[in-house]
């Protein structure tokens, strides 16, 4: 096949559920994922350059042209096997990832005016047909070297260092606070984005492979790391995550009904709250109002939609600024979300029960650019105010000061971060951190991407 | 999963269990609270730990049957098996020799408050327990609180049991006898705000601990939040103990109130094979296709057919 006719073939479409039915099913996936025939014609677009720059943006280097010629050839467990070289989740990342700011951003088709090769759908076609297939091969792992390293918390970054390391022939034993095993990828990704069975044949793979797993147990507060080095473990990775909420600070946020993204996703997701079955109580608001332009604000809103609610989006900057990734703003808009961007809350207005009934927000400009690059919002003077019974505040997270408060002579930086050098190790050696917990609200892809560095420099220190 | 060791009936509506939980049995300090998931289906529900028992690996706590989830736990037997604790949780108590220390304990916030004046009283200070129930039977723990104790003041709403009168009466009464150094109180909320008010009418600092609503009791969804002097803070971490005079107690009150609407709703779900009317009217008809379709247990009788055109 010539180049030529690589390039005139069109972008493949992923196949979603009808935006009105979606709407309405809280648990069904929206994207439906390629065929087989789909899959092997789009891989044809890749034009399998000699210096691939997808690969530079990718945060794990996955070798994305050898896994899609693989595919074009119609190898999908070869590919699939190309995938798990390098990427701990890839059924994840093909998912979640914000494939237009990584790989595709650097697609040898934008040069020419095309679309990129939909590197993600690609990724997600190969997990998916080999764990559908049955013949999931796992990945050899080294003869057990006994050596016993712990890791902080079973989210990405998490299970991808544990992956690693056990790879290696380490002992490894998984701490997770909460009930279940997953971090963010249970209690905040959404079922209609996320499957909680995808992640878990995931957790079950690290489990064949000799992952040892505890839940509810804190490291700090329930085992310290006094206790762990006690107990013979060498080598310990913090990946606990961003789980602090930040709110805003404005007058009446603390009215009943606002509540932080992480709590309306967490009673969702994680505690199944809307599932009468279930204990957890949740009130189902009519009138939502979701705060913040990232993924968890697009998941909130999509979730309130899902439980009957009239749902407005409100972020301070213009649509082209905002964090979430495309595809989940375009989700959000075909499933009827209203955005009111340029608009940012100032205050809320309280029932004489204490519940919120109202919103007043400052109506927005975009001034100069600031530090991120983007055009800073600026208050014009003008506000409105907006009738609500529920706000979402999904304005970022940061990291969760748990486990950094906990372990003596960890030195932290801006607001509780874990300080890391390039190996991923903090200032006590034998502590290794990675993903939110550094980086403060990142990416599920970067946090892996850490919980592999860090896997591949103890190694390196144990080994020594 | 954690077994019960032993259970216990206080009275009507508050059981005391004992359960296995090795780790924070060793780890726990004065002051930390769990979180307990009875079962899968049930909500992560924050607990004080009355005592923790390092040899034995097991912990006590007093539980008062309120929503679906702490009922669910009073109805274990002893050997059955909880799913979920997780713990310690919150930031301990601060122990020094203030000097004398009231502690003030209503219902089962004396279980509280057991394991904070036991600290107290072992770091050297003069303990006055003043504990109050609306009546006897729901002061509990009276001999454990008198160990580690100087004094104990029962007070009981109906005099059943100690004197009669609130909390707060017997606490004025130390105050008024002697120098007091600081005041501890532990129980339902409007018993820690005018413990509190009293204190600080006699100007002594004073703590209370707070019992917020939760989900994971680790920062992570800030359901607990709250304002103290002035600023947002989290209940989970930050807490659960703060300096009373700086608590916002109204907007505490109202945020107890969250799921008030729901809660209601979900006990008299629970509760319908008693509290059902019989007659076969629009309302009970329309409640009883909610409870089949929640695949609850549902009693009909002959006089209860579905169709209201019968």
């Amino acid at each position: 096949m010539k180049p030529k006719e690589r390039v005139a073939i069109p972008r493949v479409k992923m196949p979603e559920l009808d935006a009105e039915y979606r709407a309405k099913t809280r648990l069904e996936e929206v994207n439906i994922g390629l065929t087989p025939e789909m899959a092997m014609q789009e891989a044809k677009r890749c034009l399998d350059c000699k210096k691939p720059s997808c690969v530079e943006g990718c945060p794990v280097n996955i070798q994305i042209p050898k896994f899609i010629k693989n595919i074009e050839r119609g190898n999908f467990l070869e590919a699939a096997r190309v995938l798990k070289e390098t990427s701990a989740l890839p059924a994840v990342c093909g998912r979640v990832c914000p494939q237009e700011k990584q790989c595709e951003s650097r697609c040898i088709h934008l040069k020419m005016k095309s679309p990129a090769v939909a590197i993600g759908y690609l990724e997600r076609f190969a997990a998916d047909y080999e764990r559908e297939s049955g013949q999931v091969a796992l990945p050899e792992v080294a003869p057990s070297n006994g050596i016993k390293v712990a890791v902080v918390g079973s989210g990405p970054s998490g299970l991808s260092f544990a992956g690693d390391m056990v790879k290696r022939g380490y002992e490894v034993y998984v701490f997770e606070a909460l009930h279940e095993i997953g971090g963010v990828l249970k209690y905040g990704i959404p079922e209609f984005r996320l499957p909680n069975k995808i992640v878990d044949v995931e957790i079950d793979n690290l489990r064949r492979l000799g992952v040892h797993f505890q839940t509810d147990t804190i490291i700090g507060k329930t085992i310290s790391i006094d206790e762990l080095k006690a107990k013979g473990f060498k080598g310990i990775f913090v990946g606990s995550g961003a789980g602090l909420p930040n709110f805003m600070g404005i007058p009446g946020e603390n009215a009943i009904n606002i509540l932080s993204s992480n709590e309306y996703l967490t009673r969702v997701n994680l505690m199944d709250a809307a599932n009468p079955d279930t204990d957890t109580p949740i009130i189902i608001g009519k009138k939502v109002l979701v705060i913040g332009g990232g993924n968890t604000a697009m998941d909130s809103c999509r979730t309130a939609k899902r439980l009957g609610a009239d749902v407005t989006l409100v972020y301070r900057r213009s649509e082209a600024e905002m964090p979430a990734r495309l595809e989940e703003v375009k989700h959000a808009k075909e499933e009827g979300i209203n955005f009111l961007t340029l608009h940012n809350p100032k205050e809320y207005k309280a029932d004489e029960n204490g519940r919120v009934c109202a919103a007043v927000l400052d109506v927005m400009e975009l001034g100069e650019p600031d530090a991120s690059g983007r055009r800073r919002p600026v208050e014009t003077g003008k506000t409105i105010t907006v009738d609500c019974d529920q706000v979402i505040v999904a304005v970022g997270v940061s990291p969760n000061p748990l486990v950094p408060k906990s372990v003596e002579g960890l030195e932290l930086g801006r607001k509780n971060t874990i300080v890391v050098n390039d190996n991923m190790q903090s200032s006590r050696p034998e502590i290794y951190a990675g993903g939110d917990i550094v980086r403060g609200g990142a990416t599920v892809i970067l946090a892996m991407g850490d919980g592999r560095r860090a896997a591949a420099s103890m190694a390196e220190q144990l080994k020594a | 999963m954690n077994k019960i060791i032993s259970k216990k009936q206080f009275s009507e509506k508050v059981f005391c269990i004992e359960v296995e939980a090795p780790l924070i049995a060793r780890s726990c300090r004065a002051g930390n609270f769990i979180i307990v998931r009875v079962d899968k289906n049930s909500e992560r529900v924050p607990y004080t730990i009355a005592k923790a028992d390092p040899e034995r690996g097991t912990l006590t706590m007093v539980i008062q049957e309120v929503g679906r989830s702490s009922t669910k736990l009073c109805d274990l037997k002893v050997g059955d098996e909880v799913a979920d604790i997780v713990g310690p949780l919150g930031t301990p108590s601060h122990i020094e020799n203030y000097g004398t220390v009231v502690c003030a304990g209503g219902g089962i916030g004396i279980a509280a408050i057991l394991p904070i004046l036991t600290a107290l009283k072992k770091a050297g200070n003069r303990v006055i327990s003043v504990l109050a129930g609306r009546t006897k039977e729901l002061v509990i723990m009276v001999d454990d609180v008198k160990e580690y104790s100087d004094e104990v003041i029962i007070m009981t709403d109906d005099g059943s049991y100690g004197e009669k009168g609130v909390v707060t009466v017997g606490v004025e009464k130390v105050i008024q006898r002697e120098h007091v150094d600081k005041v501890l109180a532990i129980g339902p909320p409007v018993m820690m705000k005018f413990t509190s008010l009293l204190a600080k009418k006699y100007g002594i600092p004073n703590d209370v601990s707070l019992n917020t609503i939760m989900v994971d009791g680790t920062g992570m969804c800030g359901a607990c939040r709250l304002t103290i002097g002035g600023k947002t803070r989290f209940v989970c971490i930050d807490g659960p103990e703060f300096n009373g005079d700086q608590v916002d107690w109204d907007e505490m009150f109202k945020r107890m109130g969250t799921f008030k609407n729901e809660e209601s709703l979900a006990n008299r779900l629970q509760n319908q094979d008693t509290l059902l009317p019989i007659r076969g009217r629009k309302t009970v008809r329309n409640v009883l296709w909610d409870l089949i379709r929640r695949r609850r247990r549902v009693l009909l009788l002959p006089s209860m057919r579905l169709n209201p055109r019968r």
